[in-house]
């Protein structure tokens, strides 16, 4: 009897420890799972917090994109326009080389010669090849009766040129005053007037007036002048007036030493008496 | 490297055709006074790859060299380009008909006879 109240003494003993084990296996897991709770909560706020903090980066990111991508926009921008530049001045300094290399020849071949006829006709050849006209005249001072006298012409007979006394009418106003003139309308139809020029460049050596070159008609498919035909002009006014001085005078000169070779040649022939 | 036969009585022309196509690379410029100088040239052993004429020329006018130029085998495919002062329509069209490739009225702009010029070479190497 005795030996069955230890027993029962040692399994309710034995049952209340079970108990305690029980309620703080209980509270254990209760722990646990508030634990757990709390790893995910603080999971989640980790995870929300780093979403939070990329999507800031990004957001900067896409900003310095932006912005360089305007500041490059910007600088395209800036280039094409210098392109567009680049490619105005391009044709500006094609158009100046092709109009300087128009007048280096047409000056080039002014000067190549001495023999006055030789000038006559590379003044012509300018006129009509470079400046595109058709009918026009040559026409020098005469010295000895102070008048214009026509010495070559394009496209109208020689004798159809006017002879005109300084100050009269436009060539010889034109002659006179040394400044060039320009008719209003260039393409005037029917009849040249050979007195009316459309265009009279005086041929100057400095302020003195040689001549004039008188042009009455254009070719059809030249419309109106350009910056260079201006720049033409006034190569001829100067080179051209040089080059007719220059080569009448050498041809003259060479013309009395011809003469005089001859007197001499005839003296030294002469039979002695 | 190109060989231009540039066809014009006039020194002036010439020279300032020469000039121009200097700024076609490597281009050389063989120069004839008139038609006749010009058949002399072709007839040599230079190959040449284009021809810029003038129609008024004494001796033989252009017009006449195109015909020639074109009745002959080896030189019938040669690029033939007028330049001349005969601006007139009837003209450009009767010197189509015979046998030119272009025709550039005078006074020229570089710009158009260069642009001309490289077309037809560049057309003739492919």
């Amino acid at each position: 009897m005795e030996k069955d109240t230890g027993y029962t003494s040692k399994a309710d003993e034995f049952l209340q420890m079970f108990k305690k084990g029980e309620e703080f296996t209980k509270e254990i897991l209760k722990e646990n799972e508030k634990l757990r709770y709390r790893i995910v909560e603080l999971e989640g706020s980790l995870e929300k917090s780093g979403d939070n903090a990329r999507t800031r980066l990004y957001e900067d990111r896409i900003k310095l994109l932006e912005e360089e991508l305007n500041s490059l926009k910007e600088k395209f921008k800036e280039v094409a326009e210098e392109n567009k530049d680049f490619a105005t001045k391009y044709l500006e300094v094609e158009e100046e080389n092709n109009n300087l290399a128009n007048l280096y020849v047409a000056s080039y071949q002014l000067h190549s010669t001495l023999d006055f006829s030789e000038v006559l006709r590379i003044v012509l050849e300018i006129v009509i090849n470079l400046i595109g006209a058709e009918k026009f005249s040559i026409i020098l001072i005469d010295d000895k009766t102070n008048e214009l006298v026509p010495v070559a012409t394009e496209g109208m007979a020689i004798a159809d040129a006017p002879k005109v006394k300084i100050g009269e009418g436009i060539i010889g106003k034109v002659a006179r005053e040394g400044e060039s003139f320009f008719a209003e309308n260039l393409m005037k139809a029917g009849e040249y007037n050979p007195f009316e020029p459309i265009v009279c460049i005086p041929l100057k050596i400095k302020e003195h007036v040689i001549g004039v070159l008188s042009i009455y008609k254009l070719f059809t498919q030249k419309a109106g002048f350009s910056n260079v035909d201006y720049e033409l002009f006034n190569l001829l006014a100067g080179h051209a007036a040089t080059a007719i001085f220059s080569s009448r005078l050498y041809t003259q000169s060479e013309r009395k030493l011809t003469t005089i070779q001859s007197f001499l040649d005839l003296l030294k022939d002469k039979p002695k008496k | 490297m190109p060989n231009i036969l540039v066809v014009e009585d006039s020194p002036t022309m010439r020279q300032l055709i020469s000039f121009a196509m200097k700024r076609i690379p490597n281009a050389v410029v063989i120069e004839a006074t008139d038609g006749v100088d010009a058949l002399k040239k072709l007839s040599s052993d230079i190959k040449i790859d284009l021809i810029l004429a003038d129609i008024n020329m004494p001796v033989m006018d252009g017009l006449k060299l195109v015909s020639l130029v074109r009745g002959n085998p080896s030189f019938k495919d040669i690029p033939i380009i007028m330049v001349t002062t005969e601006g007139a329509e009837e003209d450009r069209k009767r010197a189509i008909a015979i046998g030119a490739n272009a025709y550039l009225p005078k006074p020229i702009q570089t710009q158009e006879l260069l642009k001309l010029v490289t077309t037809f070479l560049s057309d003739k190497s492919k």
